[in-house]
């Protein structure tokens, strides 16, 4: 474990190596991160099934690659599916859980998670599926340094997305309703803003954010039917950092998530980068805990 | 009039824990998963139910339990029975000591995010459980092999998860009606009140999840010598089957009640056995599926249920 550490110190362009490709890594999870702060801001929902509607765009990018499709077109239509699938959970499901205990709508959405993942192991089955995206590599300091073309363009879109949220929840008309019920959905209702199609929209919104990451996700790395709930951990650990309203935080706290958890698997080994992902977010949630604890003793 | 109380019922389920395995030799481990079922679910409603702390990371101390007595069974050389009550004992207080250090850090964390985090203790456990070479890392470990004669394994464990799930039922009975039952529902119903009230929250807190702890750790090793065999992530921390089943068993029998949990078990468990023969290879989605209609559409479960039908009779 050490000896990995050192590694670090001995030969500083492979701690540049670990330390970029974990930051355009985390481009993904600032993107699937957006749609978290969304529906937890707007619908007040922890939205469990995060991660498997990740997932599900990184499969709908393989099949379309399968069938012919150039990758890149993958990203667009996983957007436009997951777009239509998340207009469909609302529906089926979400808007029966939105103004009920928390407890009712964590658990709602964790037997959507399983659901999800259970039902694409049984249709695509367990294999770890990757995508070629075929668009090369970009090497830094004589080769030590490789970055994917696909994972900078990940962090492109991350970037381009955050900022086009947040113009559209500034400036569009639908944005500026969906701003409007999370502030208050009853005085919202009263100004004839029908806060059912908002909530729709809002989730739907979700599922294109998740789909696109998903899409990168599948081009960048690997999915498997599995890897949905660290996805979900990783978006509620960045939004628990960041804050549900905070689009530049939300980057920032997702590409330091990425860097980070790309250092811990290489210093701890990759067997242990799941545990890692876990159990940081325990130890965010006690210590935001025991901040939260001092500020209350300041009071008495 | 003879009105049926809680001892008939009582009385009618020990007579047929004893004679159940008697009778029906060929379904004891289906009987034995049956009680394993119910220590489960009344181990969560004390927390989740009574408390209003609803954990979804109560696996660890099961698969602490399952961990500590194959490891004392490896490496104490005991015969096998000293060797599995010493490391129901082991198993039981590193539970115990486990509930303390985490309660003293997450019990004071609420709603959501109480929720999500003991979600990720319980994976995250699973998780380094399944690359700790010590414990067998992925390949999980194998416990000893029982000694008896063929046929008295099975009612040895059958009967010994029978007595701790009577004995976990009859002491969370005992303990629901005492001041301390009276303050973990105050502290489900109003946190802040039951602080300002001037209750010991912390303590309290701590001490209820401890004594899950207590039950769900000796029902793991007693479980991982039932199955013999201890995967880290299949059985000892199997947050997508037995961790979900916990809550789900006492959300549908009805969270908060007495009898809820077990009902839930039951009803959960028959229920699941038929799925195993009608459904392979689709109960995990089956299993998805059940959990979204039971918590959107009967969040109140059984119990819940039948106290509405009997108000509005009554009424």
């Amino acid at each position: 474990m050490l000896d990995n550490l050192s590694l670090f110190v001995q030969y500083p362009p492979l701690a540049a190596d670990v330390i970029l490709n974990g930051l355009l890594i985390g481009s993904i999870f600032a993107l699937a991160a957006y749609g978290m702060a969304l529906v937890w801001g707007v619908l007040n929902i922890v939205n469990v099934v995060q991660g498997e509607l990740v997932v599900l765009g990184g499969y709908v990018t393989f099949l379309a690659v399968q069938a012919g499709l150039p990758p890149l077109l993958g990203l667009p239509l996983s957007a436009a599916v997951m777009f239509c699938l998340g207009w469909l959970i609302y529906r089926a499901v979400i808007f029966r859980v939105v103004d009920k205990d928390i407890f009712i709508s964590i658990l709602a959405t964790f037997g959507l998670s399983i659901l999800f993942q259970q039902l694409a192991n049984a249709l695509f089955g367990s294999d770890v599926r990757t995508v070629d995206a075929g668009l090369g590599s970009l090497h830094l300091l004589d080769g030590t340094v490789t970055l994917s073309h696909v994972k900078l363009l990940a962090f492109v879109l991350a970037l381009g997305a955050g900022g086009a949220l947040w113009l559209f929840l500034r400036h569009a008309r639908l944005g500026q309703a969906i701003r409007a019920t999370a502030q208050n959905p009853r005085a919202a209702r009263i100004l004839g803003i029908d806060t059912n199609r908002v909530y729709a929209m809002t989730y739907a919104l979700n599922g294109a954010l998740c789909g696109a990451a998903g899409s990168l996700a599948v081009m960048a790395w690997t999915i498997h039917p599995y890897v949905g709930l660290p996805y979900t951990v990783r978006s509620f650990m960045v939004v628990v950092v960041a804050g549900v309203g905070n689009v530049a935080g939300v980057v920032a706290a997702g590409l330091g998530l990425g860097a980070l958890e790309n250092v811990a698997g290489f210093v701890f080994g990759v067997e242990f980068q799941i545990a890692f992902v876990f159990a940081l977010m325990v130890v965010i949630l006690v210590w935001r805990n025991a901040m939260a604890a001092r500020k209350r003793s300041y009071l008495e | 009039m003879s009105r049926i109380t809680d001892w008939h019922i009582m009385g009618a389920l020990a007579l047929a824990g004893i004679a159940g395995p008697l009778l029906l030799p060929g379904l004891a481990t289906q009987i034995a998963f049956l009680w394993l079922m119910v220590v489960f679910a009344l181990t969560w409603d004390m927390l989740g139910g009574r408390m209003g702390y609803n954990s979804f990371g109560n696996i660890v101390f099961f698969g602490i339990g399952c961990y500590a007595a194959a490891v004392v069974q490896r490496d104490a050389g005991l015969p096998y029975f000293e060797g599995l009550a010493l490391g129901l004992l082991v198993g039981a207080a590193a539970a115990v000591l486990a509930a303390i250090v985490f309660g003293a850090a997450m019990l004071g964390i609420r709603g959501h995010y109480f929720a999500i985090g003991t979600l990720g203790l319980g994976i995250a456990a699973g998780e380094i459980a399944a690359g700790w070479d010590y414990v067998g890392a992925g390949s999980g470990m194998a416990l000893p092999l029982y000694p008896g004669e063929l046929g008295s394994r099975e009612l040895f464990f059958c009967y010994s998860l029978f007595a701790l799930a009577g004995v976990c039922f009859l002491v969370f009975r005992w303990l629901y009606g005492t001041r301390f039952g009276l303050a973990l529902n105050a502290i489900r119903d109003d946190h802040d009140k039951a602080d300002a009230m001037g209750l010991r929250t912390t303590p309290i807190k701590i001490f209820a999840w401890s004594l899950s702890a207590f039950f769900l750790a000796i029902s793991g090793g007693l479980a991982a010598n039932m199955i013999g065999f201890i995967d880290p992530r299949d059985v000892a921390f199997a947050g997508a089957t037995f961790g979900v089943w916990m809550v789900l068993m006492a959300i549908l029998g009805g969270k908060g009640t007495l009898w809820g949990p077990v009902l839930g078990a039951f009803v959960f468990h028959i229920t699941q056995e038929l799925f195993w023969t009608y459904l392979l290879g689709w109960q995990r989605v089956a299993l998805g599926l059940l959990i979204v209609v039971i918590v959107v559409f009967f969040p109140q479960g059984i119990m819940g249920w039948w106290a509405a039908r009997r108000a509005r009779a009554v009424s």
